[in-house]
């Protein structure tokens, strides 16, 4: 096939036949689709589709009927994410995702919340607790690294000048910011980011579009997106999955999305005389 | 303004007045003759004057104060930047004074003729600092990790028993059952923490506080091995490294030190012994505070689900909590066991609990120092209240003020809580600056 695309060829997320079903509901109905390395790719569709849904199947939050989410990494190594508990999704699998309600640390400082991100390699390094109780090993040196790699994602951010303060004093932007900041700390696969633009105004979320971009470009991951905003969607993807009810409707590069009648019925509705005439 | 305060003053002392008159202003005795009426006048004046003045100061001093203090950052907080600005000196004075207390009391007692009674205000002092002890464990579990624990007390009974039984059955001395007790204590804490991993909030309030009292029934009914309601007695004395603290016998503390015989040595290392105890929770904790299992615990607290989705495991973090926190209540109950010489489930009732939990939430959920402050102002001023006959020479002869001990104390709680919603130091210092670094 000439026009195969580039996330058939070389899927670093291969989810197949995913089902969820909450009691009579179908949330999530026989999804497949695949995702690339250095592209972001947009899951959109109406209110209610399921999108979010995906999401916590992905990310462990839910564990699906049927299906299987599979994940490979660099070394060969595949992961079932369907099979794994949330944190080592995270910590093993290397999937990281934010939160359509942002749901940082508020009563910790900037800082911290970054700190906590890079959690499972810092309590190595701290001997599990009793180490660094002790006094053994070079806890420092390593926390002196973890604070690197958060400052690092401070000035990507643009944050780096509040680093002292608590999370929940930041604005609105800024905590969105942040909350991605903190996910990229955990040093992802895969970026799963649950409406990154939502209650954000026209200049903030063209700096949420420049921060997406720049990750895409300068690290080697694959970046999900579930976004309602679809100036930020059709700019900066390279791939759109639409669903609605569940069901995958349509599947392509942007352009191909724009034109394609079943998304227009989806998102604008049917002429109910040419159904009829159909 | 002024003459607002004062209509305000006069109207509240009317209504003080019309109240008293009728309710605290007449008594009916028994007399030869009958009932006979009494009028108590002076103490119904004094309680109008008490509320006129009280109502005067807030009017002028209180209520008039600029409201900007109010609408401050609630992290932010008058004490709190006192204490940061000079946080080493504060922590330093605070040691120093609790290291040179019994060396003060002496020397005040010499020199001013006091007749202080030493060996009561030691007591006060070690009953404070086992307080302060429990309520940093306890902190650990509801301060930092946010697991609201209403059973805390079980760990100090679990401590307390370990070290009697295990002295009594195999006579193993307190330094080695300490460690022991402190360890089983932790068991208990996780064997705990699993059943309630799930639950949050008022939920594993509920649990918790089940827990406490299905530990405390079961030492009073297991008769066996507890003694029930009996309790355990002639638990042995902690020595001073093998010396015991006797009047008599070959190899005593005070032969050894070349002393003269005094019952205050024992009551002194008790004195020392706790605060060493204390002082290890203390930089325990503050450590762990600083490494990532504690800023997992604080994560915990604020929230959940994030932590879940940045790889922390949650049950771990969670048993790790309870873990350590029963650790410190174990220490300390192996302490009470040793200092009392006697136990019984009757010291460790429900109330305890509420008592570490009211300590830690005074003090300011997370709070080091306000554990400090909470606990001198609980149980230091509790005791306090035992010594108030000057209330006598406001309201009358036979006005008893250690019948209004509780409601005193209540009062103040609910003073306290109203002046400072979140605790005495309602701030939190953060883990870690970015400042310190760069500088």
């Amino acid at each position: 096939m000439s026009d195969q695309l580039s996330w058939q060829i070389d899927p670093v997320l291969d989810v197949q036949n995913l089902t969820l079903a909450f009691g009579g509901l179908v949330a999530i109905d026989d999804l497949c689709f695949q995702s690339a390395r250095r592209e972001i790719t947009a899951i959109i569709g109406p209110n209610g589709a399921g999108k979010t849904t995906v999401f916590n199947c992905l990310t462990g939050f839910y564990k699906p009927d049927r299906g299987v989410i599979a994940l490979r990494h660099d070394d060969g190594n595949q992961y079932h994410l369907e099979r794994m508990a949330e944190f080592r999704i995270n910590n093993r699998a290397s999937v990281a995702r934010t939160f359509q309600n942002i749901r940082l640390f508020t009563g910790m400082s900037v800082l911290e919340n970054l700190l906590v991100a890079q959690h499972q390699k810092l309590m190595k390094a701290s001997g599990m607790t009793i180490g660094a109780l002790l006094g053994l090993g070079g806890y420092r040196s390593r926390e002196k690294q973890a604070i690197e790699l958060a400052m690092h994602w401070l000035e990507t951010t643009d944050l780096h000048y509040r680093a002292d303060d608590l999370a929940g004093d930041l604005p609105y932007g800024d905590q969105r910011r942040l909350e991605i900041a903190r996910a990229m700390c955990t040093q992802p696969l895969l970026l799963c980011l649950d409406e990154p633009a939502a209650g954000l105004n026209p200049k903030e979320s063209n700096m949420l579009s420049q921060l997406l971009l720049n990750i895409k470009s300068q690290e080697k991951i694959a970046i999900l997106l579930i976004e309602h905003d679809m100036s930020v969607v059709m700019e900066i993807s390279d791939h759109i999955v639409v669903i609605d009810y569940g069901r995958k409707i349509s599947d392509g590069t942007p352009m191909q999305i724009r034109n394609d009648p079943k998304v227009i019925a989806a998102y604008l509705g049917v002429d109910e005389t040419r159904e009829a005439v159909k | 303004m002024t003459k607002n305060a004062l209509t305000d003053a006069l109207i509240s002392s009317a209504i003080a007045l019309a109240l008293s008159v009728f309710m605290i202003g007449f008594r009916t005795t028994d007399a030869p003759g009958g009932l006979v009426l009494t009028y108590k006048i002076p103490l119904v004046i004094s309680i109008v004057a008490v509320v006129f003045l009280g109502r005067l100061f807030l009017n002028l001093f209180w209520w008039r104060r600029p409201s900007s203090t109010k609408t401050k950052n609630r992290y932010f907080d008058i004490l709190q930047v006192r204490w940061a600005s000079g946080g080493i000196s504060l922590h330093g004075i605070t040691l120093l004074l609790a290291f040179a207390l019994p060396l003060l009391l002496f020397v005040l007692n010499a020199k001013m003729n006091l007749g202080l009674p030493l060996r009561y205000w030691f007591d006060i002092a070690t009953l404070v600092l086992t307080y302060i002890m429990l309520g940093w464990g306890l902190n650990i579990v509801v301060g930092m990790a946010g697991l609201l624990d209403l059973g805390y007390v079980a760990f100090y009974a679990i401590g307390a028993y370990s070290y009697a039984l295990l002295a009594q059955h195999f006579g193993l001395s307190f330094w080695v059952c300490l460690p022991l007790a402190g360890l089983l204590a932790a068991v208990w804490g996780v064997a705990l923490g699993f059943p309630v991993l799930r639950l949050r909030g008022d939920y594993l309030a509920i649990v918790t506080l089940a827990f406490g009292e299905i530990i405390r029934i079961v030492l009073l009914n297991w008769y066996q091995f507890t003694g029930g309601p009996d309790g355990l007695s002639g638990i042995p004395r902690p020595s001073f490294f093998g010396l015991p603290f006797k009047r008599y016998g070959d190899n005593t503390f005070h032969i050894f030190m070349g002393l003269e015989y005094s019952t205050l040595h024992r009551i002194l290392f008790l004195y020392y012994l706790i605060l060493i105890l204390a002082l290890l929770t203390y930089f325990v904790t503050n450590k762990m505070r600083r490494l990532p299992i504690g800023r997992a615990w604080e994560a915990l607290r604020e929230d959940e689900i994030a932590c879940r989705s940045l790889g922390i495991n949650t049950v771990n973090t969670k048993l790790t909590a309870f873990a350590t926190g029963a650790m410190f209540g174990g220490l300390a109950g192996s302490f009470f066991a040793t200092r009392q010489g006697f136990i019984s489930p009757e010291s460790f009732t429900f109330i305890e609990s509420a008592i570490i939990l009211a300590i830690v939430v005074l003090g300011g959920l997370g709070s080091q120092l306000g554990v400090v402050i909470a606990s001198v102002v609980m149980i230091g001023g509790f005791e306090l209240l035992r010594n108030m006959s000057w209330l006598k020479l406001l309201f009358g002869e036979d006005f008893d003020p250690s019948l209004y001990r509780m409601l005193l104390f209540g009062l103040a709680m609910v003073a306290i809580m109203v002046w400072k919603p979140r605790g005495f130091i309602s701030s939190r210092e953060p883990t870690i600056l970015l400042k310190e670094k760069t500088q």
